[in-house]
C-alpha cells in the first residue's frame, strides 16, 4: 500500500488548515454561501437533502485496516453510525455537520487520507480492480500505475479547473472488475513481446449521453504513460465545450470532432509534451512499486478447503474467488443484505471488517465498483473462521453478482439532484428474489438503479438497469436490458413506457421468466437477452402488442 | 399557500421558516404568501441559512404539506432509514411522503 511521503503529507494537513480557517470564515457570516461553496466542494463537502455530506477518496479502493477503522470512527462520532461505499471506489457519510468538518478533514489526514478532488471539474479519484494484486488472471498489479496517475493528477494546475469533472480507470487483466470503457479515460495495462504498455481507450462515460469509450492508442509504452495522458487531457481542455455543461464530457468533444481527429491532436501534442520530461525516470516508478510488493504468502498454505458446513460452502462458491497465491483466496463481503441499504454499512461493520482484514488479509481491504468489500489476500484454511465472524455480523450474505447484489445510488432518500427514490426499488426486488437457490439458479445478473439521469448507480450499464424519473410529480421508472460494463461492454436499451415502483418490481421478476424459458445451457441473462432480442421480454412486461 | 424551507449554516439541517424564525418542523412553516421571495433573500442576506427556497404547500390538519415529494422527503428524513426521520418512533412515517 502507498505511504505517504513528508510532501503528500505536508499538502493534505496544509489543506486541512487553510478549510478550517474557511469554514470558521462561513460560520461567522464573512463568506456567503456563494463565495464558500467552491472552496467547500474541493474538499468534497456537498450540501445534500437533509444535511452536509462528504464524501472520502479511496485511491483505487485500496485502504488498511487503520483507515478503514477511521471511517468507521467517523461514523460513529461526527455521522450517525455508518458510511456509504459508492460506485467509484470512495465513500459519502451522509450526515456531517459543517462545524466538524474541519475536525474530519483533520482525523482523516492522520492515516492518510482526504477528500481532496472527490468533487469538482478536475481529475477525481482513480479507480481500479479491486482483485489488483491479488487476481489469478492479472499480467500485473495495476495499482502502481494507479497510484502515479493520483499523483500526477493530484492539485495538477492546468486540470484543476477542465470543463467537466474526469474519471480514470486502470486495469491489468482481461476480465474488466472497473468498468474500464465507462470512463472518460481508460488504461488497460497488456503485453507485447514481453514488455508491458497501455491499451488507452477515451470517451467513455455514463449520465445524460452513455457512451463506450473508443480505443485511442494500442500500446503506450508504460514510460511514456504520463505524457500521453497529459496530451489527451491538454486536447480536451482546448477544446471541450465549456458553453453547455451537457455537452462537456469528452465524450461529446471525441464524439464531435472523431474518434480519428481526436487521436492525431492528441499524437501531436504528445511530441510536444515529451519533451517536457514530465515522466518520471525508472527508479522513481520502482519506488512506487515497492508500496504494492506481495504481501508475505507462506508458501506452504494448504489449498484444500473444508467445505462441510453447507452455508459457507454456498457463500465460498458464491463470494470467493481464486487467488494467484495457491492457498490463499479473494473474499468478497456483501454489502447487499436482504431488505439492506445496498452499500451501507454501520460503524461497528466497518470496525469488523477492519479487524478481520487485520488479522486474516495482510491488513488490506478493497471497496468494490458494486459497492461491496473485498479481503484480497485470505488463507484458504482461515475462510471458515472469516465467515463465521462475517456470519455473525450479517455480512455474510452469499449473493455476489446475482440479483440481489444490486448497485443503488442514494436516489431521493439523499441526493439533491435525485427525480425518484433508488433504494426502496432495491430493497423490494432483493425482497422478491430473498430466496438465494432461486437467485442462484438465475445465475449472474447485474441489476443497477439511478435516480436521475447522472446515472450514478450505473444503469446504463446494468443487465437489467432501472432509472428513476419524474413523471408529474410520481416517481416513475424506466426499464432497461442489456448493458455490461465488464469486458462485454454494452450500453442498455430501454424496454418501453416507464413502470410505478411496485409495477417495475413486477416487470423485472417477468424478465426473469422469460430468461429461465429461454436460456440456453451456460448463458447468463444477459447472453439470453442478446441472443433472443427485446421483443420476448416486452410482450411478457407489457402484454402482446 | 406557500412555505419558506432552506438548509441550516451550521448544522445542514431541513428548516422551515416559521414567521419569525427558522424551525425543523415542517409543522411550524407560516404561509409566507407573496412574501417569500423576499424574505429569502433577507435571510441569506443574514446568512443563517443557506439557499432558502419557496415552495407550494397544502394545509392539513397536521399543518403545512409541501407539494413535491422531494420537501416532503427532506421535511422527513430518509424513507429507507426510519430511525433517523423526524419522527422515528412512527412506522408509517413513510407513507407520509407518498
Ligand atoms: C449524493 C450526491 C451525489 C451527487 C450530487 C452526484 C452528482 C453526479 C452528477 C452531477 C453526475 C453527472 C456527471 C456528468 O455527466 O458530468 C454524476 C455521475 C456519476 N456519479 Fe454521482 N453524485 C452523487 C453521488 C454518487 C454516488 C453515491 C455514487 C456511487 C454510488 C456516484 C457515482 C457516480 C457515477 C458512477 C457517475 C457516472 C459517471 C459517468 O458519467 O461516467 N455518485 N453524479
Ligand atoms: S444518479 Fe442522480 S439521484 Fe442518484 S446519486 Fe447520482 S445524482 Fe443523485
Amino acid at each position: 500500500m502507498y505511504q505517504y511521503d513528508q510532501y503528500d503529507q505536508n499538502l493534505v494537513d496544509t489543506r486541512v488548515a487553510e478549510f478550517r480557517d474557511q469554514v470558521e470564515r462561513r460560520l461567522s457570516g464573512e463568506l456567503s454561501e456563494d463565495q464558500f461553496k467552491p472552496l467547500r466542494l474541493m474538499n468534497g463537502l456537498y450540501l445534500q437533502l437533509h444535511a452536509y455530506m462528504l464524501r472520502v477518496a479511496i485511491p483505487y479502493g485500496t485502504l488498511d485496516s487503520r483507515q478503514m477503522r477511521m471511517l468507521g470512527h467517523i461514523a460513529r462520532n461526527y455521522d450517525r453510525g455508518y458510511g456509504h461505499f459508492t460506485t467509484r471506489q470512495n465513500l459519502q457519510f451522509n450526515w456531517i455537520k459543517l462545524e466538524d468538518t474541519p475536525d474530519i478533514l483533520a482525523e482523516l489526514a492522520t492515516v492518510e487520507m482526504h477528500a481532496i478532488q472527490t468533487s469538482g471539474n478536475c481529475i477525481r479519484n482513480i479507480s481500479s480492480d479491486q482483485f489488483a494484486g491479488a487476481a489469478a488472471d492479472e499480467i500485473t498489479d495495476p495499482r502502481p500505475w494507479a497510484e502515479l496517475l493520483r499523483q500526477w493528477s493530484s492539485f495538477h494546475p492546468e486540470f484543476s479547473y477542465l470543463p467537466r469533472k474526469f474519471k480514470i480507470a486502470v486495469i491489468a487483466a482481461k476480465e474488466d472488475r472497473a468498468a474500464m470503457r465507462l470512463h472518460d479515460i481508460g488504461i488497460e495495462i497488456v503485453e507485447r513481446d514481453g514488455a508491458h504498455g497501455a491499451r488507452v481507450f477515451v470517451g467513455g462515460g455514463m449520465g445524460r449521453t452513455p457512451m463506450i469509450a473508443t480505443e485511442i492508442a494500442e500500446f503506450v509504452p508504460l514510460s511514456d504513460l504520463l505524457s500521453y495522458l497529459e496530451a489527451c487531457l491538454r486536447v480536451y481542455n482546448r477544446y471541450g465545450r465549456r458553453d453547455n455543461i451537457y455537452k462537456a464530457r469528452i465524450k461529446i468533444l471525441v464524439h464531435e470532432i472523431g474518434a480519428d481527429e481526436y487521436r492525431r491532436q492528441v499524437e501531436e501534442e504528445f511530441v510536444a509534451v515529451k519533451a517536457l520530461g514530465i515522466d518520471p525516470p525508472a527508479a522513481e516508478f520502482e519506488r512506487i512499486k515497492a508500496f504494492f510488493a506481495p504481501p508475505a504468502f507462506a508458501g506452504d498454505a494448504p489449498d484444500t478447503l473444508d467445505r462441510s458446513d453447507p452455508d459457507f460452502a454456498v457463500w465460498l462458491d458464491q463470494n470467493v474467488k481464486q487467488h494467484k497465491q495457491p492457498g490463499h483466496a479473494i473474499a468478497t463481503i456483501s454489502l447487499k443484505p436482504a431488505g439492506g441499504i445496498p452499500g451501507d454499512a454501520s460503524a461497528d461493520q466497518i470496525d469488523l471488517m477492519a479487524d478481520l482484514a487485520q488479522r486474516y488479509s495482510f491488513d488490506e481491504l478493497r471497496v468494490t465498483h458494486a459497492q461491496n468489500i473485498v479481503l484480497p489476500h485470505v488463507r484458504k484454511a482461515d475462510l471458515y473462521a472469516v465467515w463465521q465472524a462475517l456470519h455473525e455480523a450479517g455480512l455474510a450474505e452469499a449473493n455476489l453478482d446475482l440479483i440481489s447484489d444490486i448497485i443503488a445510488c442514494p436516489g431521493l432518500d439523499y441526493c439533491s439532484l435525485a427525480n425518484a427514490r433508488s433504494i426502496p426499488v432495491a430493497q423490494k426486488i432483493a425482497e422478491r428474489f430473498a430466496d438465494l437457490d432461486r437467485q442462484r439458479e438465475l445465475g449472474e445478473l447485474k441489476l443497477k438503479i439511478s435516480g436521475c439521469i447522472n446515472a450514478c448507480g450505473h444503469h446504463h450499464a446494468g443487465h437489467i438497469g432501472i432509472l428513476g424519473v419524474d413523471k408529474k410529480g410520481l416517481e416513475n421508472y424506466q426499464l432497461s436490458f442489456g448493458g455490461s460494463g465488464a469486458e462485454d461492454v454494452s450500453l442498455a436499451k430501454i424496454t418501453g413506457p416507464g413502470f410505478s415502483e411496485d409495477g417495475v418490481v413486477d416487470a423485472v421478476e417477468k424478465a426473469t421468466d422469460v430468461y429461465l424459458a429461454h436460456r440456453e445451457q451456460g448463458e447468463r441473462f444477459v447472453d439470453t437477452y442478446r441472443r433472443i432480442g427485446m421483443e420476448p421480454f416486452k410482450e411478457a412486461i407489457y402484454g402482446p402488442a | 399557500m406557500k412555505i419558506l424551507t432552506g438548509n441550516d449554516l451550521k448544522t445542514g439541517d431541513v428548516v422551515w421558516w416559521t414567521g419569525s424564525g427558522w424551525s425543523r418542523h415542517v409543522e411550524d412553516s407560516a404561509d409566507v404568501g407573496e412574501a417569500g421571495e423576499a424574505l429569502a433573500r433577507q435571510e441569506e442576506a443574514a446568512r443563517r441559512v443557506n439557499v432558502p427556497y419557496v415552495i407550494d404547500a397544502t394545509a392539513t390538519p397536521e399543518g403545512p404539506r409541501p407539494a413535491h415529494i422531494k420537501d416532503r422527503v427532506r421535511a422527513l428524513g430518509p424513507t429507507i432509514r426510519p430511525d433517523l426521520t423526524l419522527k422515528p418512533a412512527d412506522p408509517s412515517a413513510g407513507n407520509w411522503v407518498i
